[in-house]
């Protein structure tokens, strides 16, 4: 499975105003935004780890949202602890997606631990996560995806894509008009509502 | 439940402890992120007995950067409590995530190490904690007299939110310690 076509596909689920997107830096944001950037997605270009931590942080203050987290095996390893924080605390609007194509591939494609066998489903579901899964092609991934939005209940779920990235990572969203954005659109949502 | 050894034995000030919270409290702060440190024992405790706070309890203090930057883009105030190395173990955190994209982090950080310091492990850490944040250009005050506790938390908040950067509050020895 290809990350790229894997996004595409649950891209219109994205579009409900109540879904919030948090992405790790590199492919993923890139490969988002090529889709279609909205302001309800936030890329975080750099701290890596961090991703699943603002996930944390925006479903425990706003539970009334919906927490979608795309992140990465290279990013997972750099927090494992953080797997231990999120199933303490199993936030129900967490939907945490680890898209592993087992390697570091925008700084070249390094080979990380899950390539020789580390199973970051496993890790997160002994650190106590409620919801886990592991799939591989569209079809599974989508279904699971829909089970992850559905659940009332905290998911990592793991999506073995290939190593195939884009071209470029710069995109002409700054990051600092990605945070505003994003942040005024969280607002404007919680005095509609 | 057992009440944990330190907070039993060791002379950690409650009622310094108890002026820092109210601090927080009248500053807004619903989420609190935390990892154990001797002097903290009491702060997390009132956190944790405070249904109207959220208490997060860390793994890696990092965490907490990512923790409070959702926080904050969400709308809701934080503040993360750590010893200074858990502060030297966010920094990656604080320059990646909190000064990249102009977040204010509200950190009150264990000073140990200083004047007074008996334990021979604190003792590096704490030589370089002030240049740390220096070089971070962090702006940072310490906590030293309870009578100046609240103001000075309350304008640390109002600098950061104004500034959309990490501010800190060094907790001392001599506000946390009754020896």
């Amino acid at each position: 499975m290809q990350r790229y076509a894997a996004l595409k596909a649950i891209y219109e689920r994205l579009e409900d105003d109540n879904i919030v997107v948090v992405t790790i830096m590199g492919a993923v944001s890139a490969e988002l935004q090529d889709i279609g950037h909205r302001p309800n997605f936030f890329y975080l270009q750099h701290a890596m780890g961090l991703a699943s931590s603002m996930g944390l942080g925006i479903a425990l203050a706003r539970p009334e949202l919906q927490v979608v987290v795309f992140d990465g095996d290279g990013s997972v390893l750099m927090n494992l602890g953080g797997l231990t924080t999120l199933a303490r605390y199993r936030p129900p609007n967490l939907a945490h997606i680890v898209f592993d194509n087992e390697s570091l591939v925008s700084v070249g494609g390094f080979p990380t631990a899950t390539s020789t066998g580390s199973d970051l489903e496993g890790i997160a579901r002994e650190a106590g996560v409620p919801r886990t899964a592991t799939v591989e092609g569209i079809d599974a991934f989508v279904t699971a995806f829909d089970e992850a939005l559905a659940a009332d209940e905290l998911t990592t779920l793991v999506a073995k894509v290939t190593t195939e990235g884009p071209a470029g990572y710069v995109t002409d969203l700054a990051l600092i008009e990605n945070r505003f954005q994003f942040s005024r659109h969280l607002k404007n949502l919680r005095e509609q509502s | 439940m057992t009440v944990p050894r330190a907070e039993q034995q060791l002379p950690v000030s409650v009622s310094s402890s108890q002026v820092i919270y109210d601090a927080l409290k009248a500053c807004g702060v619903e989420i609190i992120s935390a990892l154990p440190e001797t002097w903290l024992v009491h702060l997390i405790r009132m956190a944790e007995d405070d249904p109207d706070v959220q208490l997060v309890r860390l793994a890696k203090e990092e965490e907490g950067v990512g923790i409070s930057a959702g926080a904050h883009l969400a709308g809701v105030k934080s503040a993360m409590l750590m010893q200074n190395h858990g502060f030297l173990a966010s920094i990656n955190g604080i320059v990646g995530l909190a000064h990249l994209y102009k977040i204010p982090l509200l950190m009150i950080i264990s000073y140990r190490g200083e004047f007074g310091e008996p334990d021979p492990w604190q003792t590096q850490g704490g030589g370089i904690t002030l240049p740390v944040l220096d070089a971070l250009q962090i702006p940072w005050v310490v906590l030293d007299e309870p009578e100046h506790v609240a103001q000075r938390i309350a304008k640390a908040q109002t600098l950061a939110n104004a500034a959309l950067k990490p501010v800190a509050l060094l907790l001392t020895r001599d506000l946390m310690w009754e020896d």
